[in-house]
């Protein structure tokens, strides 16, 4: 019925002016101003550091002397484990919720209805980040919190009782869901709108429920989407530092300055004075995130494009 | 639009280069396996010869101040109307925050953008005393090298300058100290009828008599950041201890850490001490009117009990630093504690030296100042002033001059704070129902791998 009601949404055609598509100054213009923005700010960095790890502080090529000094490093193996931890919770809650959501959205509420959710998921993303994580920090203060109740109900009476260490990699995941759930829900949405109606009726007409038309269509069909998502949900998920940092000034130090990979590279650059072992790290960060995007891309056939 | 496309080739040519070079250079290396012998030079110590940069001494001078100083810098400012001052305020290096290191780091590797005096935590001194990396220039200047009288510097309090001692030079005038001594609620304290502690077993068996008699009430709290250098630090516990410039002994295994550990267990077991700050959230709401006794520095009279905690004036005062068997002496913590510097990069060190002997060692500034002063004729001046007293049950001026020169020497200043491994390992250890004792060599190891991290060698006898 839902299905029906949006057709005119889905299906409206688009005329295509081919005799604009000639090439211009204008076009290169306008790819030239963010290539530039790219190559300052993206490109040069990377090979930068890249530069770094490979350097001392003299400028001497040290070869992997960087990599080797940083993993022997006392906080290397917690940093990674912890963000190893937080970034299987997090991808799994990510994945399973937001297309959980889209697919409740797309298929059994009403347009409007659904609109007004979207928009609502979609609030806490638009706050800066340090803002929401401030958000949290009165969340998770029983002598605050608007819901100490339920924290009272965990056993968790003190701030310093919610911060154990072993709950960390769950306040995080709490957090980044919170700020970053809600326009991946928008995305997906965006990705079941594409699915043509015809499919979903034919599914329909083959006997199958919302549940089974969910799993057995229109999952399978978002698959690209989703792996674009974990990509990105990845690599934003190494560079976690922002949520622990602040955790670690608002509860006086209770949480390690050294908790994820990142934070370690700032103590590395920042209060040791060591850039290059800094950017040894990030270049770990920046491998890792290569080859589990590689992996992504290469299993979900994400480049491959439609026939049509 | 033409320029820019331009120049954005212009980078593009170059990141390529670059990249191209990098790339042929480090598959250079990969392949011929040899590496420079040093991954990272150390740098060298400070003690050459300052040279200053061109003065003017007309130039205007940058100052940051944490908010807790900003009036006394207003002061100055007032008193001195001719000065020249930019006034920044920042967290003045308090709980470990590293932001004067973090910003330096990077001036460093700007060539600019320095401030000329700054407020900062003794911890600074250990990483502004030494160029940042090679070729860089300290960031302080050694103030005995023709900038302050060395008869100034003769004439604070003993042992007071000794984070600003560096190879032989001064690198820091020290604004207050924050000896530590045993605060007490002399209203509860005559309401239970309990008599004020001198030894740590008399404090130990007041604990245990309170927990039984009044439930709820509390002797001290090891929740804090510092809470550390309040009790091992009076133990004389040799947690920190530098025994050669680049030696760190760190033992706490020593019996002067588990007296202290024991006795704190005892009392964190019955509830008298607490594992949540005095200065975490809600704890003034909660138990601010619990605490019977504090064993804190000599800045708990106003900033815990008079601001956080509430208390009526003419109910609390300190007594003298406790004792342990077998002592005469007590030997005493100190917690915190700033200090100004100058910035060797300064264009106008007449000025910047001239406002930091102002704001350490004048009567004007210092006999209003919110904490005791480092320098001695000034702290006759602080407790001569009834504004810092009045507040107090009794005159604090005798427990607070002597417990200034009781400070333990023994804890010493290190490259890193020593508060990081309190904080984030003990603390959350203590919070999940472990014992101080059993987890003294968790802090160990910890604490033992931020020196090496930083280049000290570490004994653990």
């Amino acid at each position: 019925m839902t299905v029906l009601d949006t057709q005119h949404v889905t299906s409206a055609p688009r005329r295509r002016d081919s005799s604009r598509r000639r090439g211009g100054r204008a076009g290169y213009l306008f790819v030239a101003g963010y290539a530039i923005l790219l190559l300052a700010f993206g490109v040069f960095p990377t090979v930068y550091s890249l530069y770094l790890s490979l350097t001392n502080d003299r400028g001497q090529f040290t070869g992997i002397n960087q990599f080797t000094k940083v993993m022997g490093d006392y906080r290397f193996v917690p940093a990674f484990t912890n963000i190893l931890f937080y970034l299987v919770m997090w991808l799994v809650v990510l994945v399973v919720l937001t297309v959980l959501v889209a697919v409740v959205l797309r298929g059994r509420m009403k347009p409007g209805l659904s609109a007004v959710f979207r928009f609502l998921y979609y609030i806490p993303g638009a706050l800066a980040g340090v803002a929401s994580v401030l958000v949290w920090l009165f969340m998770l203060d029983p002598a605050v919190s608007p819901v100490s109740w339920v924290l009272d109900a965990m056993g968790k009476d003190t701030f310093a009782a919610v911060l154990s260490p072993g709950d960390l990699p769950v306040i995080f995941v709490l957090i980044a869901f919170w700020t970053g759930a809600g326009g991946w829900i928008v995305v997906m949405y965006g990705a079941l709108n594409n699915i043509p109606d015809e499919v979903i009726e034919a599914a329909r007409m083959d006997g199958a429920g919302p549940w089974k038309t969910a799993w057995h269509i229109q999952i399978p069909m978002i698959r690209q989407w989703i792996a674009y998502m974990t990509i990105l949900a990845f690599a934003a998920g190494t560079q976690l530092f922002v949520e622990p940092q602040l955790l670690q000034t608002a509860s006086l130090g209770r949480v390690s300055p050294t908790w994820s990979p990142n934070q370690l590279a700032y103590v590395f650059a920042f209060q040791q004075g060591d850039f290059n072992g800094a950017a040894a790290i990030s270049v770990f960060l920046l491998v890792l995130g290569v080859i589990v995007a590689g992996l992504l891309v290469w299993r979900s056939d994400m480049f491959k494009l439609d026939e049509k | 639009m033409t320029s820019s496309r331009g120049s954005g080739a212009g980078i593009r040519r170059n990141v390529a280069r670059k990249a191209v070079a990098a790339l042929a250079l480090s598959a250079v290396t990969l392949l011929a396996g040899c590496g420079a012998d040093a991954t990272q030079s150390s740098p060298s110590a400070g003690a050459k010869a300052f040279k200053p940069v061109k003065q003017d001494n007309a130039s205007k001078i940058t100052v940051w101040t944490d908010s807790t100083r900003l009036p006394q810098v207003q002061e100055y400012q007032k008193q001195h109307p001719d000065a020249k001052l930019n006034v920044v305020t920042y967290d003045g290096g308090a709980d470990g925050s590293t932001y004067l290191q973090t910003k330096v780091q990077l001036f460093d590797r700007t060539g600019k953008g320095w401030p000329d005096v700054v407020f900062g935590s003794p911890t600074d001194v250990t990483w502004a005393s030494e160029p940042t990396k090679p070729g860089a220039v300290a960031f302080a200047a050694p103030l005995d090298q023709n900038l302050v009288p060395q008869k100034t510097l003769d004439n604070f309090a003993k042992g007071s300058l000794a984070p600003c001692q560096v190879d032989g030079h001064t690198y820091c005038m020290r604004n207050d100290i924050a000896q530590v001594v045993l605060w007490y609620n002399k209203k509860l304290m005559d309401q239970f009828g309990y008599q004020v502690p001198t030894t740590w077993d008399q404090y130990q068996a007041l604990g245990q008599k309170l927990a039984k008699e009044h439930p709820g009430y509390l002797v001290g709290s090891v929740g804090d950041t510092n809470s550390q250098e309040s009790y091992f630090w009076s133990s004389q516990c040799p947690a920190f201890n530098l025994t050669a410039p680049d030696t760190l002994r760190v033992a706490l295994g020593d019996e002067k850490c588990t007296r202290m550990s024991k006795l704190l267990d005892t009392l964190i077991a019955n509830k008298t001490v607490s594992t949540q700050g005095f200065f975490s959230q809600g704890f003034a709401k909660d138990s601010g009117s619990k605490v019977l006794m504090a064993y804190g520095p000599s800045w708990y009279g106003q900033y815990l009990f008079n601001a956080a905690f509430k208390t009526p004036a003419g109910q609390i005062s300190a007594a003298a630093p406790l004792t342990w068997p077998g002592e005469t002496t007590a030997s005493t913590g100190n917690v915190g504690g700033g200090l100004w510097m100058v910035s060797a990069h300064s264009a106008n060190l007449k000025a910047s030296t001239d406002l930091v002997s102002w704001l350490t060692t004048s009567d004007a500034n210092q006999a209003k100042a919110p904490t005791y002063p480092a320098y001695a004729p000034a702290a006759d001046a602080w407790l001569a002033n009834p504004d810092n007293k009045k507040y107090f049950a009794g005159d604090i001026s005798d427990v607070f001059r002597t417990a200034a020169g009781q400070v333990w020497t023994g804890w010493s200043n290190t490259k890193f704070s020593d508060a990081t491994a309190w904080s984030s390992v003990v603390l959350p250890a203590l919070t999940s129902g472990k014992t101080l004792t059993a987890t003294l060599p968790a802090w160990q190891t910890a604490i033992a791998n931020e020196a090496k991290a930083v280049g000290y060698k570490v004994t653990t006898k």
